[in-house]
């Protein structure tokens, strides 16, 4: 079986729905970064057969709202000293900001300087969010 | 208390103070006279971003006929705004001239940016294809005047259910009366959106067929089907027809159903309707007047009666 050595200081995420880990990786920005990190894809799993794991060399300030979308399943835990010092559970959060952008080209925030778009939940069953503007829906 | 408030879409009010804005607007319309003054000194400024002369003229004529006054533009390139100045920004510096706005944007959710800045309230006269939230109490005055009541009403909405704004609106809005029904006439490429059904839980019948429903409804709401909606200009002259009121479709309806319309018309309602009693479209036009009277008054605070 592969094995990828464990981490001394950094974050591991845990039980990713397998083909899920690309996503997000690429979500995290993690393909862009010069510390070491690992992607392993279909790792057998007892719970869920098969998952996807991504492990962090690194100490980096994850934004935890948006794995919390992606799938609130995914376990998050924070390693020191190559121990966990913290679970962290996902929940999908209520409301979103700087995740989403609008996608309604007739949007007042295309046109007009606003730092944060607010998305607010409205449908837990597919993640869909609407923005605090215009309402229009937007899912990842 | 509505002092004070902004009225971004038709839900903003509970329905408490939705009553006490249709209660107003009745007992304008059976004493105007008794309100020509009430907003003398004020200032209701009316920023149009885009053109729209019937509801400028309505927001203009409810503050004339309350004694205040008016500042304002109707083209966006006659104003700072050309200069390429934040919506935000102008928001701000007219609140400190007006003590009230009226605006009209083609951006979706442009009302609600300019509440979040505004310190004096702001009233939503359209954004894009969003909110227009006093047609909303336009339709709600007139029917509840017309009808005495706003519960217990089987409503017709009939043509573009799809893209039609005052539907949404007026189906949301009406839904928080009691034993409403709802009958949904469209084409199938024009049915209205999957999440206004959810909010409305099961109290609905959809068809494409006017003539069967006709005789069912209580209020029927008519919009424009328009030939831009459709990919295919064979279908659109097949269904345009179907739905053009004449007065042989209305043989089997009500004899007290109401015909609403949020004008302008094209021809989805036949001219030789107009003098049917039912027709109520242009007196709909008056009620929305009022009932801007009423609300401008309530978010002034100026409510003589209260
Ligand atoms: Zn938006």
């Amino acid at each position: 079986m592969l094995n990828i050595n464990s981490i001394k200081k950094g974050i591991v995420i845990d039980h990713i729905k397998a083909g899920c880990g690309y996503k997000i990786f690429k979500q995290l920005g993690l393909h862009k970064a010069d510390y070491s990190v690992a992607l392993l894809k279909n790792v057998s799993s007892n719970a869920m057969d098969k998952k996807d794991i991504i492990k962090i060399e690194n100490e980096i300030n994850i934004d935890f709202t948006v794995l919390g979308i992606i799938d609130p399943n995914i376990t998050v835990n924070v390693i020191e000293n190559e121990k966990i010092k913290e679970k962290i559970k996902l929940s999908i959060p209520k409301t979103v900001k700087g995740i989403f952008k609008c996608k309604n080209p007739r949007c007042i925030t295309t046109v007009e300087n606003i730092d944060e778009v607010e998305f607010l939940l409205v449908n837990e069953e597919n993640k869909e969010y609407k923005c605090e503007y215009c309402e229009s829906r937007t899912s990842l | 208390m509505l002092k004070g408030r902004n009225l971004i879409q038709p839900n903003d009010f509970s329905l408490q103070e939705l009553d006490s804005v249709l209660s107003l607007g009745e007992k304008i319309i059976q004493n105007p006279q008794k309100y020509v003054d009430v907003c003398k000194g004020k200032l209701l400024s009316t920023l149009f971003y885009e053109p729209s002369t019937r509801t400028r003229f309505s927001f203009e004529a409810a503050m004339l006929r309350l004694g205040g006054s008016l500042v304002g533009f109707s083209e966006p390139g006659s104003s700072s705004v050309s200069k390429g100045e934040s919506l935000a920004d102008t928001i701000r510096t007219v609140g400190c001239y007006a003590d009230i706005i009226a605006m009209r944007h083609p951006k979706e959710g442009s009302a609600y940016l300019a509440a979040k800045h505004s310190n004096i309230p702001v009233i939503n006269a359209g954004d894009g294809g969003h909110q227009h939230p006093t047609q909303t109490l336009t339709d709600l005055l007139t029917i509840k005047s017309l009808k005495k009541d706003l519960n217990n009403l089987t409503i017709g909405l009939c043509g573009d259910l799809k893209f039609g704004r005052t539907v949404h609106s007026l189906v949301k809005a009406m839904a928080r009366y009691q034993n409403i029904k709802f009958v949904f006439i469209s084409p199938s490429e024009l049915k209205i959106p999957d999440y206004i059904k959810e909010e409305i839980e099961g109290n609905y019948y959809e068809t494409s067929s006017l003539e069967e429903v006709i005789d069912k409804v209580d209020i029927l709401y008519m919009t424009r089907v328009q030939r831009e909606r459709f990919i295919n200009e064979e279908e659109y002259l097949r269904l345009k027809d179907s739905y053009i009121l004449t007065k042989d479709k209305l043989k089997t309806a009500k004899e007290d159903m109401l015909i609403l319309h949020p004008l302008p018309r094209v021809n989805e309602i036949s001219t030789e309707v107009d003098d049917d009693p039912r027709a109520v479209y242009f007196e709909q036009a008056r009620y929305g007047m009022f009932v801007r009277m009423a609300l401008i008054m309530k978010l002034l605070g100026v409510d003589i009666d209260a």
